[in-house]
């Protein structure tokens, strides 16, 4: 077979690699095939960025939450110093942990947080269950409309979605408005600034991070199992909590990590709608940064936050790659 | 099997009622006239002028014009690192480094954003103190800081995309001689493009949107959009935010029912396409 003349012409070594991938030894073209100079570039890329701008800040901060405040641009002291040519000082100061074991604030703080991610992690998975049950048991048209309503509201600004409860839940706000109007209560309730709050505003934003991994998992579900079990006389109740429960777990666990882990650390909420008497861990760490300027104990709390985290993330990262290994 | 249903079919209306109540309600009160913002002062509403009002806000649109550009500049960057990120994981096969690789590129989707902004914050720092850059932390810092979280929303899409389809076409190409990149340009690209878009539209979305990190690694010049809104928010509800958060939702929305009409009307094409190629080998 004659080789296409515009393949010859194309590119200066257009030819030269024709000819080597027509005549060159197999394993040769294999092995150019599998190694070519390009690839260590391309993997080289994105890792190169997020060793530099992920993993590395991450030894930053370990390295400053063990180093001592002081009154400085930046305000930590550094944790070695060179005291002559060959004698080096290190200063390695573990007052800022002993500080978080110590003071009732952060152990607080940490608790409380865990309380409220837990807390919303639950509701979520318990309104958004049946939520992806419906959607994965509708036709395929109305499925994509159902998900896209799902979808839309997490592409508006996650912030003005949050502002928007403030409008409900203030002590003038609509909902007491209308169940004055209505009648139902006398006085206004006081919902803002409550742990209640927190947990609608939660449970509100993320609620399509639970929705999403339960569809994709309940819409792969061979749905002819429950037929079978009715006809062996299985009642609804029965033939869920043995069929759709167990089938559904890995979804049920990505989506309450895919919650319940930046619940933890979540700070945007907690500010606009939480009270002020009760700090989640997340405005603690901004106000240490922020408001007190202890860069290093700001440091300590994040690599606190970040072993507690570390089991969570460790069991979602297991269950991200097989879904994404499973997905061929 | 119909009466089954009734149960997740009401929850579902219940959820959609529960997502689509607050942002009715914002809708609602941005044509109120009252200061209060939500006592409906029915007889000067519906007005317009907190979108007047809005319009003549420097501060707001300045913000939003930096966090446009900021966006845009950070979806562009992370469609490009993540788009490779994802090759290199689905196709690529094992090699030393791919389990760190998967892990960075996990991790940040469930990072608490205080720990991610924190931890850039003292890099920058660190680096200006070693090599003297960045002077200034400013909208460079911020998209650097926002590429880094949005690609790996980016390598999600891209990989799982990609772990759709088989690379038999791919192998295909190699076979006949393709060189890599022509049939990464050639071939894997428009199989993947759909997911480049979803991927740049949310990687532009959770940029236009963050406000943590940005507060971590912004500097005094540098204020986007969510910045402002939420020091605004945090003084009490304000009607311009509502005029504001009205548009957005405008906007998203037609956007959103337009890339579905031209998501079904490219998936028809293909169809035809696939049609035709069958009936013209037959």
């Amino acid at each position: 077979m004659p080789l296409p003349s515009h393949r010859l012409l194309s590119g200066r070594l257009g030819l030269w690699w024709e000819i080597f991938y027509r005549f060159g030894p197999p394993r040769w073209t294999l092995y150019m095939r599998n190694n070519w100079a390009g690839k260590r570039l391309v993997i080289a890329l994105p890792y190169l960025w997020l060793v530099l701008f992920f993993l590395v800040p991450f030894i930053i901060v370990f390295k400053i939450s063990f180093s001592e405040v002081r009154l400085a641009m930046p305000p930590y002291a550094p944790l070695w110093e060179w005291i002559s040519e060959k004698a080096i000082d290190v200063h390695l100061n573990l007052g800022n942990y002993l500080y978080l074991v110590t003071d009732d604030l952060y152990i607080s703080s940490y608790l409380y947080s865990i309380k409220v991610a837990a807390i919303s992690t639950v509701f979520c998975l318990l309104i958004a269950y049946p939520m992806a049950y419906a959607i994965a048991r509708s036709s395929p048209a109305t499925r994509s409309l159902y998900l896209m309503l799902i979808i839309l509201p997490f592409w508006t600004s996650f912030l003005l979605r949050v502002y928007a409860w403030i409008g409900l839940l203030k002590s003038n706000g609509v909902i007491n408005n209308t169940l004055i109007a209505l009648g139902v209560i006398d006085e206004p309730i006081t919902m803002m600034q409550t742990d209640f709050a927190v947990f609608i505003g939660i449970v509100y934003s993320y609620l399509p991070f639970m929705i999403l991994p339960l569809y994709s998992n309940l819409e792969k579900h061979d749905f002819t199992l429950l037929e079978a079990a009715a006809d062996l006389g299985a009642g609804p109740i029965k033939s869920f909590l043995r069929i759709t429960l167990p089938l559904s777990m890995p979804g049920i666990i990505a989506g309450s990590l895919l919650v319940f882990i930046p619940a933890v650390g979540e700070y945007v909420i907690p500010s606009l709608l939480g009270s002020s008497d009760q700090l989640m861990i997340g405005r603690v760490l901004s106000d240490e940064f922020f408001a007190n300027r202890d860069w290093p104990v700001a440091g300590a709390v994040a690599i606190a936050m970040l072993i507690l985290l570390m089991v969570p993330i460790m069991v979602f990262q297991h269950f991200q790659s097989r879904e994404l290994a499973g997905a061929k | 099997m119909r009466r089954r249903h009734w149960f997740s079919k009401t929850g579902l209306w219940l959820g959609l009622g529960f997502l689509y109540v607050p942002i009715v309600s914002m809708i609602v009160f941005s044509f109120n006239n009252s200061r209060l913002v939500t006592v409906w002062d029915a007889p000067n509403s519906p007005t317009l002028k907190w979108y007047g009002e809005l319009f003549r806000n420097e501060q707001i649109l300045g913000a939003a014009w930096l966090s446009i550009r900021i966006a845009a500049m950070a979806a562009t960057g992370a469609v490009i690192l993540g788009t490779l990120a994802g090759l290199v994981l689905a196709r690529f096969g094992p090699f030393r480094g791919r389990a760190l690789l998967s892990g960075m590129t996990t991790a940040p989707l469930v990072m608490p954003e205080v720990i991610t902004g924190l931890s850039l914050l003292l890099l920058f720092v660190a680096l200006e103190q070693l090599i003297g850059w960045p002077e200034v932390r400013d909208a460079t810092t911020i998209t650097i800081a926002h590429i880094t979280f949005a690609m790996a929303y980016v390598t999600i899409v891209v990989q799982s995309r990609l772990a759709g389809f088989d690379n038999s076409l791919e192998e295909a190409a190699l076979d006949l001689g393709a060189r890599p990149a022509k049939v990464f340009f050639r071939i894997t690209l428009p199989l993947i493009f759909p997911a480049i878009m979803s991927g740049w539209l949310l990687a532009f979305t959770l940029s236009w949107d963050d406000v943590v990190v940005s507060q971590f690694v912004a500097g005094p010049g540098s204020t986007t959009l969510p910045m402002v809104i939420f020091s605004k928010v945090r003084l009490g509800v304000s009607p311009d935010v509502n005029a504001l958060a009205t548009i957005m939702v405008l906007i998203v929305a037609l956007g959103v029912v337009a890339s579905a009409i031209w998501m079904r009307r490219q998936e028809r094409r293909r169809e035809r396409e696939m049609q035709m190629a069958t009936a013209a080998n037959k």
